[in-house]
């Protein structure tokens, strides 16, 4: 795991959950700018599989557990992708709340992954 | 042009009240599939890696990941077997919480590896503790006559 490219992460789902459930909030149907943010959240999460697969080659191994880590990795990626099917077959504001609240459940997720690659003994 | 539009518009009038309801019941149902995708892959590790460490506790988190994935799917449907089952299960999450959060303080020895519940759901910003009520207070409001 590559710990600055994790917080940028990080960063940007809890901006898009933020966002999105501002959006939502204020009555917002889900738009390309919610999903685009739900989309970029799940893009980043492909991105961090293919470094979890490459790093270890690299040397920079886990120190916890990988069944843990690989399956907080698989649960967020299918997060989003659920939130947008919802959004797709129900275009309420509500909607817009959940894909938001999919992104900051991310954000956690991604959280605990760097404490299992990084930090062990919690 | 103006006669379905204004069916619509009334339409729309009628339900809304109902409508906002079921809509903050969506994020409601949306948390819980979240803290059931939790509960599960969290249980989910623990038999795989160390089960035999603490068959009480770890049996304990399949259980109540079980329980989440149950009441998730009762609150998406509808219909009266599915709304006591949605009371049932919310209920069990509730007394789950209570009772395993009070015995994990009163004596840790007995939970020293972690469940969903302990210390009142803490590990998961105590999500597990307010879930149900939340749950039991959406039942509430729609009761099968209104549902």
């Amino acid at each position: 795991m590559i710990e600055w490219f994790t917080w940028a992460q990080v960063a940007v789902a809890v901006g898009g959950g933020l966002l999105c459930i501002a959006l939502g909030l204020l009555g917002r149907k889900p738009t390309d700018l919610s999903m685009g943010a739900a989309a970029l959240v799940e893009l980043l999460l492909l991105a961090q599989l293919v470094v979890a697969i490459v790093a270890p080659f690299t040397g920079n191994t886990a120190s916890g557990s990988l069944l843990e880590f690989y399956t907080y990795l698989v649960s967020a990626l299918l997060v989003p992708v659920a939130a947008a099917i919802w959004a797709l077959i129900e275009r309420s504001r509500w909607s817009t709340v959940i894909l938001g609240a999919a992104c900051l459940a991310v954000a956690v997720m991604l959280y605990r992954m760097l404490q299992i690659w990084t930090v062990q003994g919690l | 042009m103006t006669g379905p539009q204004n069916d619509a518009d009334v339409k729309t009038a009628v339900d809304a009240p109902t409508r906002r309801v079921t809509g903050i019941g969506r994020v409601l149902i949306a948390v819980y599939g979240l803290l059931a995708l939790a509960a599960t892959g969290r249980s989910f590790v623990q038999i795989a890696e160390s089960f035999a460490d603490a068959p009480l506790s770890y049996s304990l988190s399949a259980l109540a990941a079980v329980v989440y994935i149950v009441a998730t799917i009762a609150l998406v449907r509808s219909g009266r077997g599915w709304y006591r089952v949605a009371w049932i299960t919310i209920g069990f999450e509730l007394l789950g919480v209570l009772v395993i959060g009070t015995l994990s303080l009163v004596d840790p020895a007995l939970f020293q590896h972690k469940t969903v519940w302990s210390v009142f759901g803490r590990g998961y910003g105590f999500v597990p503790l307010v879930l149900p009520l939340l749950g039991m207070w959406w039942l509430a409001r729609r009761a099968p006559g209104r549902a």
